[in-house]
């Protein structure tokens, strides 16, 4: 165990070096920051001036060693637009999509599984047939429309639920948190329902299919043989045996729900990194752009870390193999 | 130790498929008693395990029992409820399947799987089902049950896991076992351990068994009575002795020459021409008829069945006339 995340922790030094270069590059050739930062009347000296302020005169290999050589002290530079350090700005934000992207999750665990377990069981019937097209509306419909069009019913006519912004926030365990206070937690309902729709019909089908490929295995009859009931057997044998794949896409699409929640946020003025990055690619603040690409990055390391142990939990086989 | 536990009467299990109905299980009688071991033999496809199937009620549809009787201790296992199917599977009928690498739950430990077993149909603490689940592991002969019990099934040799399969097939000491091949996962000499370990349980239990089997040199080990099935119907039974040493039907002939015997050594072996008819395509009349040297014209309608449910064949032609019955 301890030589297999040593391995992990090498790796994932060599992936971020890697993107970090690639990044700054990247960054380095949309566009010059001071284009944007300085108005248009802006004279030379004054422009040579913000450029050295910036670091933004020197030549780029030495403006990617100084900024390797004060990452790794834990410095990744100052926002231009924000003037505070760029780490500092991306973690005011992070919690704030974090908590809806974990909702959305697992709004999708709780709404896609039973759902699946339950159109699983009865292949054809009407059950089956609804919850399928259901699920092909979730996916197909472009997730802006969906949350136009859930501000629409639930904000607009209905009235039952806030269409923007993220409400009040509490402290729960140290955490900064719309769980606190009720204003925050409907606030933070319909966006992360938004978020979820396309993980929810993934999450149905996924188990449908499971539900139905595992219920004609031998060891199903063999449970009923053993006169087990039919409710242990789908929530033991039978589930047991498909959250595998199910956590597996589920964590890769942990980091994909980081990326929509771009359009999410915007829908519903919600304060999270994904309106931040795209507000910072607009304005060229480059140590933010690349800050946040590399959290980003870390955090799908992790995240795949986290699949490996939960499979090893749900996997006996794996688990004595490692 | 005569009580009659299983009486079958004209079994009929059909599948109802868009291209016809297959009748996997057509018109099957079987008696059985406490402590005697029934050897069911016959190719793929016979309609052997459908038949074992059909008495715990676990045929999977389309399939269906469409006719006839399961009388299991006097009580109509065919007009019970599934509650009471329920009850009765792995209580009073536990059922051994054929390969033990696909039974057991992957995921699960076998303790896991032994104690929800026990408490299926026992009213105990999680800490008395774990000892009951011990105790039968040590009792099939499975070393270090203790520590065993907490591994996983792919932690276990085929042959060790098909002991848990029985063990487990033991923990409420049922009346009646349904074993549907299963040693013919395992090596031979694993196979010869667990068929006369499976031989003295059974009689010092009392319990019924029924050894579905394609392998009649299994059978001829283990068992007292044997009924040799073909297309679905049961074309003769007997004790081991009367079928083994004087087969009245072409089919069961052919069995008996198919297996390899001591003094063949070199010849090639026999077999028996042709394949198992089709089930959507069977044969007017007798079924083995296309296959057997012996068919006439008679044979082109359906024999029934000579002699009564201790021995009897169905067949125009006996190769030989029973000399004693």
């Amino acid at each position: 165990m301890t030589v297999f995340i040593l391995r992990r922790v090498l790796q994932a030094i060599l992936v971020l070096a890697i993107t970090s270069l690639i990044v700054f590059l990247g960054v380095y050739a949309i566009g010059d920051p001071l284009e944007i930062l300085l108005p248009a009347d802006a004279t030379m000296a004054e422009r040579a001036q913000v450029a050295a302020s910036l670091h933004l005169d020197q030549p780029l290999p030495l403006q990617y060693l100084n900024f390797v050589s004060s990452a790794l002290q834990g410095d990744f530079g100052r926002s231009f637009v924000y003037n505070r350090p760029a780490l500092e700005v991306i973690f005011e934000r992070l919690p704030a999509t974090l908590e809806l992207v974990t909702t959305s999750l697992v709004l999708s665990l709780v709404i896609g599984l039973p759902l699946g377990l339950w159109a699983g069981m009865k292949p054809g019937s009407l059950t089956d047939e609804s919850v399928m097209t259901g699920s092909i509306l979730g996916f197909s419909l472009p997730n802006f429309w969906q949350g136009m069009m859930l501000i629409m019913i639930f904000s607009v006519w209905l009235g039952w639920l806030p269409s923007t912004g993220r409400g009040d926030t509490g402290t729960v365990l140290g955490l900064h948190t719309s769980y606190a206070t009720w204003d925050g937690f409907v606030h933070l309902l319909l966006p992360a329902l938004n978020l979820a729709m396309a993980q929810i019909a993934l999450v149905i089908r996924l188990t449908r299919t499971g539900v139905q490929e595992t219920m004609p295995l031998d060891f199903v009859k063999y449970a009923r043989a053993r006169g087990l009931s039919e409710r242990r057997i789908l929530f033991v044998h039978v589930l047991k045996t498909i959250l595998i794949p199910i956590v597996t896409v589920l964590g890769i699409e942990f980091g994909s729900l980081i990326a929509f929640a771009v359009v999410t946020e915007t829908i519903f003025a919600w304060p999270g990194v994904g309106k931040l990055i795209i507000d910072s690619i607009n304005m060229l603040d480059r140590p933010v752009v690349v800050a946040y690409i590399l959290v980003i990055v870390t955090m799908f390391i992790l995240i795949n870390l986290i699949v490996d142990v939960l499979y090893s939990l749900l996997d006996p086989r794996i688990r004595s193999r490692a | 130790m005569s009580e009659t536990l299983l009486e079958v009467r004209n079994l009929k299990t059909w599948f109802e498929t868009p291209k016809g109905t297959v009748k996997a299980v057509d018109g099957v009688d079987l008696t059985l008693n406490r402590g005697e071991i029934l050897g069911l033999v016959g190719e793929s496809g016979s309609g052997k395990s459908i038949t074992g199937f059909s008495l715990l009620g676990l045929v999977d549809p389309p399939g269906k029992v469409v006719e006839g009787s399961i009388l299991f201790k006097g009580e109509d296992l065919r007009a019970a409820s599934n509650k009471r199917l329920q009850a009765l599977r792995g209580d009073r009928i536990a059922m051994i399947f054929q390969d033990p690498m696909m039974t057991l739950n992957p995921v699960l430990r076998i303790g896991t799987q032994m104690i929800e077993t026990v408490r299926a149909h026992a009213n105990v603490s999680k800490a008395e089902a774990r000892a009951m689940a011990r105790d039968a592991l040590g009792m099939v002969g499975i070393p270090r049950p203790e520590e065993r019990i907490d591994a996983y099934p792919h932690e276990f040799s085929g042959g060790m896991r098909q002991r848990v399969a029985i063990a487990i097939a033991l923990l409420h000491k049922p009346d009646l076992i349904i074993a549907d091949e299963p040693t013919t996962a395992l090596d031979v000499t694993i196979q010869s351990q667990i068929l006369s370990e499976v031989q003295k349980l059974t009689r010092e239990m009392g319990m019924g068994l029924i050894w579905i089997s394609h392998d009649l040199g299994v059978v001829a080990e283990l068992a007292q009575n044997v009924a040799v099935m073909y297309a679905g119907r049961i074309v003769e039974r007997g004790t081991v002795d009367q079928v083994l040493d004087t087969p009245m039907h072409p089919y069961t002939r052919g069995l008996i020459d198919s297996l390899p015997m001591e003094n063949d050594r070199g010849q090639p072996l026999k077999q028996i021409p042709g394949n198992a008819p089709p089930p959507l395509g069977r044969p007017e009349g007798c079924p083995f008829r296309p296959r057997c040297g012996f068919a006439t014209d008679a044979c082109l309608s359906e024999p029934s069945e000579t002699g009564d449910l201790s021995r009897g064949w169905r067949c125009f032609h006996p190769l030989a006339q029973e000399v004693t019955a």
